[in-house]
């Protein structure tokens, strides 16, 4: 009774004195998701940014990369992973051009992606079309799934 | 001198505008390169994904609008595994100060990257003057 009175909370929160917190810790991320838009979102900090999508045999890995040649691209795959290196060329205009902006970038890149399953390295099919990068991974034999009969 | 540069991750630009677009879906805006000679303006944009006749290129009083659609990758039978970037419509207006020749335009697009020449009227080239001794 006398706890009621002095913190005004229910007793039960004092079985776990990290509850509270736990509650301020889920309203300030709450906050910070409203002032931050729902855009916000996690990835790795490489370069090139990757979307990931499977369906029952394979994996699909999509990157846009705009004004990347085939001949400057490479792939390789592993049982568990995928590598994509590559290098954006700008080509050099016209030497007394005035520049008004400048806002695409040049330069290497690397990054591999970790599959969440095994993969088979020996079908791995890439196609760049209108500067994006579609690479089709199969699944390994065992990483697919089994249509499994009740009887 | 680009060599040993490692290219940086820069998120997509998502357009904010006043102007809301018609369509649902979020819209980008297209990194660009512009630069100007004493004949013509030359203006790179990539966007990545899109088609040539999904391309909408449009000058009129002065303003350059470009917008590109893209098609939805992938087919529905795909679930998400990892989302690190969103695709949706390119646009990205420009106020030119200079006058354009419009019949002189010229759109080509290639690997994602679209190359506009912007040919500057005749008489907004600059033209040097001879001055004759008197």
């Amino acid at each position: 009774m006398i706890y009621r009175r002095f913190f005004g909370f229910p007793s039960y929160e004092f079985r776990n004195p990290f509850a509270e917190i736990e509650r301020m810790k889920r309203q300030m991320e709450r906050l910070l998701e409203g002032v931050a838009g729902p855009y916000q979102r996690q990835d790795a900090g490489v370069f090139p940014l990757i979307n990931l999508t499977e369906s029952k045999d394979s994996f699909y890995i999509r990157a846009e990369l705009p004004g990347v040649v085939a001949a400057d691209l490479d792939i390789q795959a592993t049982s568990n992973a995928v590598s994509i290196t590559g290098e954006r060329k700008i080509p050099v205009e016209n030497k007394d051009a005035r520049w008004h902006r400048r806002e695409r970038e040049a330069g290497k890149f690397s990054r591999i992606i970790a599959m969440p399953s095994e993969i088979n390295p020996d079908k791995v099919d890439a196609r760049l079309i209108d500067g994006i990068l579609t690479v089709v991974v199969h699944k390994a034999e065992a990483a697919k799934p089994r249509q499994i009969s009740v009887r | 001198m680009t060599d040993s540069k490692e290219i940086k991750v820069r998120e997509k630009q998502e357009l904010t505008t006043p102007a809301e677009q018609t369509t649902p879906g979020i819209v980008f805006s297209p990194q660009v390169d512009i630069f100007e000679t004493d004949k013509e303006i030359t203006l790179l944009a990539d966007i990545p994904g899109v088609k040539s006749e999904m391309l909408n290129i449009d000058l009129r009083d002065n303003i350059l609008t470009i917008t590109g659609d893209i098609e939805p990758a992938g087919s529905s039978n795909e679930e998400n595994v990892l989302i690190e970037f969103d695709t949706g419509r390119f646009y990205r207006q420009f106020t030119l100060s200079e006058v354009i020749d419009q019949n002189k335009i010229d759109a080509k697009l290639g690997d994602g990257v679209l190359r506009l020449r912007l040919p500057k009227v005749e008489k907004a080239t600059p033209r040097r003057i001879a001055i004759k001794a008197a």
